[in-house]
């Protein structure tokens, strides 16, 4: 599973942060870092959340 | 169960199929919209949408895998009763769809002001044909808008089309913008914020009606003065879609009225806009409008729908949403409410970067950003376990 945000439609609104914290962080910047592009397995449903809950649908799962 | 249906194509109605499907429900599934489109994204029509920076067609919500999902769409007709002994859903098409299980997401419709007859010009803002009527009227050449109510739509509206060069004036009849909301303080920096973009913000502004002829010309406020408009937007809140629920057998009071995990009667569940529910976090019963509770709420009510034991749990969100108004994000978490104790923690109101806190009985129980999105979304998990005030500023 591969992470891709599309960096002209985020908008570091943060809620991939609070749905998977092992991948995603918004610094004190407010721009958002992927901590893993490749994150385990054992965290899709956590990553799945985050790209359902993106208010501009700005992160893709590559498998 | 072998049959559910969803009223409602929303997002909390597509939400809600979708959980169905992933929660392993393999039965007949139907979702009933009375908007002729798929389910779409609500918050770009106030914003990228009303600005002419994106189309219509391009914000459709993703269905992940529409062959998976195996739905029905009923669209363009409007369902216009229940009957929960018959267990059928009536539609104004004549039609019924018949069900063991029903999603009720049926959403909200803005508020209005009476209008003269045959005058036209005064608009509301929920769907997308609102929003390409309006988007029309501004491309046409409507440059002096009126925006009556400066809660969050007004706001967005009034921001994006400032941000189209249209003269604006918002009008508001509360003393302070957003003051029931964020409290006087914040609200009033809400109100800074339009003045600051040129926006003519009238506060303590009750309108009284409108007048013209075949359009709309002018906007009587109750002190008697008159605004010139080329264009009016009524953003003054909206009314739960229930009335196709009168006489049902449910309860309804300003919304459906549901049990803390959703359910509002055996085998029927609601989600999004239309659903009031105790939210035990919080010891209130509430609605709540956001995008964001659409998702949660929806897959909530699915689960719930499809447990037959009752096992679920209670759905205790803290609510979440944001508002994009000129370069500002405003973010807000939790319940605050007009007697909470406010406390700038981070950044600085004067550079308008900062967060805030809302305390009540030595809780917080709420969290306004401007422009600091990653402190909003730590304290909306902080204020889910429970934080308290003191602790809460002790580590600001």
């Amino acid at each position: 599973m591969r992470v891709v945000v599309d960096y002209d439609l985020c908008e570091s609104n943060a809620v991939c942060v609070g749905a998977a914290p092992e991948v995603f962080e918004v610094r004190e910047d407010d721009f958002l870092y992927v901590l893993q592009d490749e994150p385990d397995e054992t965290l899709r449903a956590k990553v799945e959340d985050a790209v359902r809950r993106c208010p501009k649908q700005a992160i893709k799962i590559e498998d | 169960m072998r049959r559910i249906v969803v009223v409602g194509a929303s997002l909390a109605g597509l939400r809600a199929a979708e959980a169905l499907r992933e929660e392993g429900f393999d039965g007949p599934l139907t979702v009933i919209g009375d908007e002729p489109h798929r389910p779409y994204d609500r918050p770009p029509l106030s914003k990228q949408v009303l600005a002419g920076a994106k189309e219509a067609s391009q914000i459709a919500l993703p269905v992940g895998d529409r062959e998976a999902l195996d739905l029905t769409w009923r669209l363009g007709v409007a369902a216009v009763g229940l009957d929960l002994v018959e267990r059928r859903v009536a539609l104004d098409d004549g039609s019924q769809e018949q069900f063991d299980g029903l999603v009720i997401a049926t959403g909200a419709t803005p508020r209005r002001i009476a209008v003269p007859e045959g005058m036209a010009g005064v608009h509301t803002l929920r769907t997308i044909d609102d929003c390409l009527a309006l988007r029309d009227a501004l491309d046409a050449g409507a440059s002096r808008v009126v925006v009556v109510g400066a809660g969050f739509i007004g706001a967005e509206v009034a921001a994006t089309c400032r941000g189209r060069g249209a003269e604006v004036t918002l009008l508001e009849a509360l003393p302070v913008p957003l003051g029931r909301v964020l409290g006087e303080d914040m609200g009033r920096l809400c109100g800074d914020l339009h003045r600051d973009h040129g926006v003519d913000l009238r506060t303590g502004a009750g309108v009284a009606g409108f007048e013209g002829g075949a359009r709309v010309e002018q906007v009587r406020l109750s002190d008697g003065s008159a605004v010139p408009a080329d264009v009016v937007v009524v953003g003054v809140g909206v009314t739960p879609n229930t009335g196709w629920l009168e006489g049902s057998g449910l309860a309804l009071d300003d919304g459906v009225l549901c049990d803390e995990t959703t359910l509002a009667a055996p085998g029927v569940v609601a989600a999004g806009d239309v659903a009031r529910w105790p939210n035990g976090l919080f010891g209130e019963v509430m609605r709540v409008e956001h995008w964001d509770n659409a998702i949660d709420m929806g897959a909530h009510a699915a689960r719930r729908l499809l447990d037959g034991s009752g096992a679920t749990s209670d759905y205790r969100p803290v609510p979440w949403f944001w508002s994009d108004q000129y370069d500002r994000k405003l973010q807000l978490a939790g319940r605050p409410g007009p007697g909470d104790q406010v406390q700038v923690v981070a950044g600085s109101v004067e550079d308008r970067r900062f967060t805030a806190l809302y305390g009540r009985a030595g809780r917080v129980v709420g969290a306004l950003g401007w422009n600091m999105p990653a402190r909003i979304v730590r304290y909306r998990s902080q204020i889910a376990t429970g934080l308290s005030w003191d602790a809460a500023l002790a580590d600001a």
